[in-house]
């Protein structure tokens, strides 16, 4: 099977600093991978790489086997890290918006999911709390039905209980065959909905494993090994 | 409800566990058809290719079986449900013995406790587990 998402040796720098180097990662497909790592270590670099926002220094990446460009980001959907909607748009005209946008965009599902985190169609972006326009963000990400999701600190701002529920959401929703890089620092509340961590340290990918694996060899969770590697 | 996990060990070896206790228990009567992998997991909050390794592993152990098309299905034969509790009481009980030991207490000291605790008061309890188990 031809992986979702491949990079070899890549090396991004902003200046003389390098934010990535020599990353070599494959992602299979169907899979949830967390991309767990310190502030710094590179996780919205290498994700805006794959989203074609930023371009490598060095070093080749592929989606589904294409090179980055037009034809790879209708198989990408991705969540920013930044709020980057219109405040001044309800939300029912930005799910107007990205449905003409997106091919692979279903509007139904879209309205489903918002009918079950009760948020009102009518309102304003504006108008919404952070953790609201983040769900928003969310459900506009995972109504695409693409082959991978790209989900950059999805769920910051979102309390305990709607967090759960959300994880829920992505677990239920996304597409079988997809695959999801969530990048978070929320790893307890993430890990058991994980196939696969990739541990960044200083732009560089110190582990990769999958979970059970983890926990198997280390006899700790995810969230204790990280916290033990990456102890200040 | 999501369920509940040990943080130092891996999680589908703990979804094993939970979905067998739930057959030896008999939530899951002999015969009866499991629900499929995307409802286990979305029940336990869990990943369901995670659900799916537990379920594979405790289809060798013969307590579940995959029909083809249909599903998975509880065994029918309840002489193996039956020795699976057997074992699992037996490690309880192992584990159990060991902490009383750290207490200073030998088998038949711990024989004696349990004599002085009340029967009665104590099978109520084991049904009103049972019942919360169910819910």
């Amino acid at each position: 099977m031809t992986p979702v998402f491949e990079c070899s040796h890549i090396t991004k720098h902003y200046g003389a600093k390098a934010a990535l180097s020599d990353i070599n990662l494959t992602l299979e497909p169907g899979r949830i991978v967390g991309l767990l790592g310190p502030n710094g270590s590179g996780k919205t670099t290498l994700i805006k790489l794959a989203a074609g926002l930023l371009t490598p220094t060095s070093g080749t990446l592929t989606i589904c086997g294409e090179t980055i460009g037009p034809l790879t980001k209708s198989k990408v959907s991705y969540l920013p890290d930044k709020d980057y909607l219109s405040g001044w748009m309800s939300v029912s005209q930005v799910i107007d918006l990205f449905h003409d946008f997106y091919e692979n965009f279903d509007r139904n599902k879209a309205y489903e999911m918002l009918n079950r985190l009760q948020i009102d169609p009518g309102q304003k972006l504006k108008t919404l709390s952070k953790g609201n326009r983040e769900k928003v963000i969310l459900i506009l990400t995972m109504s695409r039905s693409a082959d991978l999701y790209l989900l950059d600190e999805p769920i910051g701002g979102v309390d305990p209980a709607a967090r759960d529920y959300i994880l829920q959401t992505i677990l239920t929703n996304y597409n079988e065959n997809g695959t999801i890089l969530i990048s978070t620092h929320l790893i307890s509340d993430v890990e058991r909905i994980l196939d696969e961590a990739v541990f960044l340290k200083n732009g560089t990918v110190s582990i990769h494993s999958a979970v059970d694996d983890i926990r198997n060899q280390y006899q700790k969770s995810v969230d204790e090994l990280f916290r033990e590697v990456f102890a200040c | 409800m999501p369920w509940n996990f040990d943080p130092g060990r891996p999680i589908y070896s703990q979804l094993l566990e939970m979905i067998r206790l739930q057959i030896v228990s008999g939530r899951y009567a002999p015969g009866e058809k499991l629900p499929s992998v995307r409802d286990l997991a979305s029940e336990a909050a869990v990943n369901p290719n995670t659900m799916q390794r537990a379920l594979t592993e405790l289809e060798r152990t013969g307590l579940i079986y995959a029909q083809r098309t249909s599903g998975r299905y509880v065994t029918e034969d309840s002489a193996l449900i039956a020795s699976a509790k057997r074992t699992i009481a037996r490690e309880k009980t192992g584990v159990f013995l060991q902490e009383m030991k750290q207490l200073g207490y030998g088998p038949e000291q711990v024989t004696e406790i349990i004599n002085t605790i009340d029967s009665s008061e104590n099978a109520d309890q084991d049904v009103s587990d049972l019942d919360a188990e169910k819910k």
